[in-house]
């Protein structure tokens, strides 16, 4: 018995090998040296960063391998840990990168760089962001305006409001919501709601206390960050959907209520990369949908824009990934990804948008009168985590404002303690 | 008298009527069946349908109005799978990984299920179910200081690297399932087998492996499939060092854009991906038939 | 031409290395005095074992232990701060309460089902089949499982037309959808995410039962029938009294993998909702927060949680052996 079945075993062992001898004959080679990459973008994302590198690949004769991954905290946590880490990488968030450098495992791209062409180009919120202990470790690779509000043409012909009052008076259509609202996001369920706080909280009380509150100097419980929820809880109350709705509609399609007929809603709130996302991908900009900033609350503090992107940082400053970095941040460079739409640059000089909205966003981004980043990626971790997750809890029950937001005061006294 | 014969006669002198008639009762028993395989394939045929329908119809209306004319299914999710560059690459990448990951714990377990089962020497018991008790060890909580030793060792980035960790990750079970089926064999047969002069390898390769084929058959089954599917291991010890030898579930899982955005291809992924590990248990199966072990299982 | 080398070793060098190593202890064991011979060789024969668990298992946990008793960044000893973290703040009840709730139907539907679907395929010709059916959930891949579940439990407001399998059938009778993921009267959520897993592991406890159900004597169950016993008492008094060992196993398999899923609540729920169980919590804190002697302690806590069954555990194996 042993041995036919071992027999049989064998056999079948042995035709599995030929076939993947069969399978893989090609060989690699070639000159040049490979730079790993790892970063969190997936599907258009990667073909739009690995047909940025291309031109540098056909130049330098050298080699991007890139590697997406949706657990990049996981992994780079990990790798940091154990010293084995890829040549460049996408980093998670600011609070992080701070960590990575920190600890010594990311370079500094002082000389990596063409540091002046570099500050000259890029908006100085950013270049700022990307720097820790005075060095500069982190670049923005791709950039986008948070906080627009956006319509079809078809359904709202009026000039843009310039003060919230105006658009809470603009009256609705009896079949629809005013509002469209998609909290749900897998794992980060609740971000699109945190994008609404920052904007209530920056507008109704300005750029100082925005500061303060993401570096945890503001409780949640403080009036001015209340208000905040108070006035999304009015959003949520004239959302398609009601609360169900919105908790269970995933962002991506979360607008597509602009476009159904007769509309569900009148306005969307959502980031500028929601022109390559949903319902929104394969419509026109300008005919099919347009945006307007998020309106003034308080007219003292008009004109802040809020932003967010991907950093980008270096872990082993061999030649190849220097050249890399180097050639990244460049317009040129920018201008590839910026081309396919969904992306915005934080580079002044790329500027190949492919229609007007993407270059009106644009602009925003790098002409800001005052720019803050997006609050939530700035708070430590467990403290945005925590933000998504009361952003649930408060659109599925706004009767427990007080309860969680004495509940974020609480993560918020753990969460800032130094390591 | 055994305790199988003890049993047989409770069973006999208990009860004896037939209270249901026996064509009903095989009537029950298919409608049974077949219920249990339909409510357990609904769910796969939902994700079966949409594999074949465009993303945005796949958000917009439930999967059973795709099996209603107009019906507009088409290839272009399995067309966008396969296409990816390093998708041909990433399967041989996967049949090197998990092969070795299968084939090194289970004979392993084999050997330890062996000593354990037909074999005295103190503290045995207790050792075994501190083996077993590892089961419960997160594997998040073991990648830091693994990575490091493989570090030192200079296997990262090599596949011997994932081998070796999920033969670690996987011998617990292994150990349990094969000892269980193991000690369950008659004692007899291997008392026989040394008074005819037998050695303990001889035993093990002629008697106790053969007649716990079906239990090796269910491991390597279990083990190929976990390694197949695993991406959190090959991303740590592969990925870090040397991205061009990951598995299959790391390309699919760059489908998925960082905002989530195209989750509606991981349906024909999954299903491409799902191939072979289905194939191995039908290949397997053969294996679970009665009396491979002649009645190993003392009645 | 690497590759082909590669797949040499892949096919047949590691399987030979392997079985080398056996034959070898024989040889060396040849060396040893003839009294030495049988204390020496279990030890060789768990050798590999024992190595592979020391480094990938013992090693790591031993690390987690110390690492409990410390502060996040692992400078300093903080005694049983993280401990006592853990058993004061209100999320961790719920985990707690959701990891019992898991623990407890995860193992009833998966070790229940997966018995009743093994001996009832045992009796039909189609028995392949119905089997490969009910296994194939398991070679999905947890992520997979995610999306296939999010057709299943989609949620539309009464009125519009339902996206989820399951709405849509509570609508052909006229029933309001439900929130399936998001209501949490009951735990509602926490047993959708349950099901999922059951839907899952099913065919595991089924391809161990029905293995250990072949290895039954087929003349033993007919001999009992023969005397006229029939099907129930049959599987009451010969079949289920034999399959008990491949039960436990089964079982105590399942509590642990009911202890340590984090997965799926981490695909469909991310733990939103009060539907965070021990497990997810302990990933959250060691990659999200960053906090690892709090995710030790929390690991610690799991494999403290297994004692009492792997006690149940050695009483049972002495139990299987004074009997064969």
């Amino acid at each position: 018995m042993e041995s036919r079945v071992t027999r049989r075993l064998l056999v079948g062992l042995a035709a599995l090998a030929i076939v993947v001898g069969a399978c893989n004959t090609g060989g690699g080679g070639g000159g040049g040296k490979e730079v790993t990459v790892i970063g969190a973008w997936g599907g258009d994302e990667e073909k739009a960063f690995l047909e940025m590198v291309a031109p540098w690949e056909q130049q330098t004769g050298n080699k991007v391998k890139y590697t997406g991954t949706r657990d990049l905290n996981t992994i780079l946590t990990t790798g940091v840990a154990s010293g084995v880490l890829p040549d460049l990488a996408g980093l998670p968030g600011p609070g992080q990168m701070a960590e990575f450098a920190r600890k010594g495992a990311l370079k500094p791209l002082e000389g990596v760089l063409d540091t002046n062409t570099y500050k000259s180009e890029t908006a100085p919120a950013l270049v700022d962001l990307g720097t820790v202990d005075g060095k500069i470790v982190g670049v923005f690779i791709k950039s986008a305006v948070k906080g627009l509000i956006w319509y079809s043409p078809k359904n709202f012909q009026g000039t843009p409001p310039k003060t919230w009052d105006e658009l809470q008076n603009i009256a609705v259509d009896a079949t629809g919501n005013k509002w469209c609202v998609g909290l749900e996001s897998g794992a980060a369920s609740g971000w699109p709601g945190t994008d609404w706080i920052e904007d209530f909280v920056l507008r109704q009380s300005g750029p100082q206390v925005y500061n303060d509150w993401w570096a945890g100097k503001v409780k949640w419980s403080d009036p001015q960050i209340k208000s905040a929820f108070e006035a999304f809880g009015d959003v949520i109350a004239d959302a398609a959907g009601g609360a169900n709705g919105v908790l269970t509609t995933n962002f991506e399609v979360g607008g597509d209520g602009l476009f159904t007929d007769p509309p569900r809603c009148m306005f969307h709130h959502q980031a500028s990369f929601i022109t390559g996302l949903g319902g929104f991908k394969g419509k026109t900009a300008g005919t099919d949908y347009d945006f307007f900033p998020f309106p003034d609350i308080n007219s003292q503090y008009s004109g802040a824009v809020e932003g967010a992107g991907d950093l980008f940082g270096m872990f082993h400053d061999t030649d190849a990934a220097k050249s890399l970095m180097k050639y990244l941040v460049t317009a040129p460079a920018q201008d590839i990804w910026v081309k396919k739409g969904g992306a915005l640059s934080a580079n002044k000089n790329a500027t190949s948008y492919p229609d007007d909205i993407a270059k009106r966003s644009a602009a925003l981004l790098t002409g800001a009168k005052s720019f803050v980043f997006d609050a939530s990626d700035l708070m430590p971790t467990a403290m945005n985590a925590a933000f998504w997750k009361a952003m649930l809890d408060y659109t599925q029950d706004p009767s427990k404002l007080d309860s969680i937001l004495a509940d974020l005061d609480k993560v918020q006294a753990d969460a800032y303690k130094p390591a | 008298m055994t305790a199988g014969q003890q049993a047989r006669e409770r069973a006999v002198t208990r009860g004896s009527r037939r209270t249901i008639p026996r064509p009903v009762a095989r009537i029950a028993l298919h409608a049974v069946i077949l219920l249990l395989m339909v409510i357990w394939l609904l769910p796969t045929i939902g994700l079966l349908v949409n594999s074949f329908r465009d993303p945005q119809d796949v958000a917009n209306a439930g999967w059973w109005t795709a099996l209603l004319p107009p019906k507009d299914l088409g290839l272009e999710g399995y067309a966008t799978v396969l296409a990816r560059p390093d998708i041909g690459p990433a399967f041989v990448n996967s049949l090197f990984i998990t092969i070795p990951a299968t084939v090194i714990p289970v004979i392993v377990a084999a050997f330890a299920a062996y000593a354990f089962s037909w074999m005295n020497f103190p503290g045995r018991n207790l050792l075994f179910v501190a083996i077993v008790g590892l089961l419960v060890v997160p594997l998040q909580a073991t990648l830091i200081p693994v990575l490091r030793l493989l570090r030192d060792f200079g296997l990262t980035g090599e596949f011997a690297a994932v081998w070796l960790a999920h033969t670690g990750y996987g011998l617990p079970f292994a150990v349990y399932l094969l000892r269980n089926f193991m000690g369950s064999l008659p004692r007899e047969v291997f008392e026989s087998a040394y008074i005819d002069g037998a050695s303990p390898v001889t035993a093990f390769f002629r008697l106790a492996l053969p007649m716990s084929v079906p239990a090796i058959a269910a491991l390597a089954i279990f083990q190929f499939l976990f390694v197949w599917n695993d991406l959190l291991v090959a991303l740590v010890y592969i990925g870090l060092a040397n991205p061009s030898n990951l598995p299959l579930p790391a390309q699919i899982a760059n489908l998925v854009n960082s905002l989530g955005s195209g989750w509606q291809l991981l349906a024909p992924a999954a299903f491409l991906s799902m191939a072979l590990p289905l194939l191995v248990f039908v290949a397997l199966q053969r294996y679970f038939v009665r009396g491979i072990t002649g009645g190993a299982v003392k009645g | 031409m690497s590759d082909l080398v590669m797949a040499a070793i892949v096919v047949v060098g590691v399987p030979a290395v392997l079985v080398g190593y056996i034959y070898g202890t024989e040889l060396l064991l040849r060396v040893a005095p003839e009294r030495q011979r049988a204390r020496i060789r279990p030890w060789l024969w768990l050798l590999p074992a024992l190595l592979f668990l020391l480094v990938f298992l013992v090693y790591p946990t031993i690390g987690t232990i110390i690492q409990s008793f410390q502060n996040t960044a692992g400078t300093q000893f903080v005694g049983l701060d993280n401990y006592a973290w853990f058993f004061g703040s209100e999320a961790s009840l719920i985990s707690l309460r959701n990891s019992v709730l898991w623990l407890v139907l995860l193992t009833l539907f998966v070790v229940g089902l997966g018995l009743i679907i093994a001996v009832l395929v045992d009796r039909v010709r189609y028995e392949p089949i119905a089997k490969s059916v009910i296994f194939v959930p398991l070679a999905i891949s947890m992520v997979a499982a995610g999306v296939i579940w999010k057709f299943m439990y989609d949620y539309r407001g009464p009125g519009e037309p339902q996206t989820g399998t399951l709405n849509a059938i509570l609508g052909v009778f006229g029933i309001e959808p439900v929130l399936w993921l998001q209501e949490r009267t009951f735990a509602l959520n926490t047993i959708a995410l349950i099901v999922v897993m059951a839907w899952m592991w099913t065919g595991f406890a089924m391809v161990i039962i029905s293995a250990a159900l072949k290895g039954i004597s087929p003349e033993l169950l007919e001999a009992a029938r023969v005397d006229g016993a029939n099907e129930w008492r049959v599987f009451q008094h010969i079949t289920f009294p034999l399959l008990l060992p491949t039960i436990a196993v089964v079982s105590t398999t399942m509590v642990i993998t009911a202890l340590k899923a984090f997965d799926i609540v981490y695909v469909m729920t991310y733990g939103n909702y009060d539907t965070d169980v021990i497990a997810s919590q302990m990933i959250k804190e060691m990659f999200t927060n960053g906090n690892f002697g709090r995710a030790s302690a929390i690991a610690v806590i799991l494999l403290l949680a297994i004692v009492p069954i792997m006690l149940m555990n050695i009483s049972r194996f002495r139990a299987q052996e004074a009997i064969r």
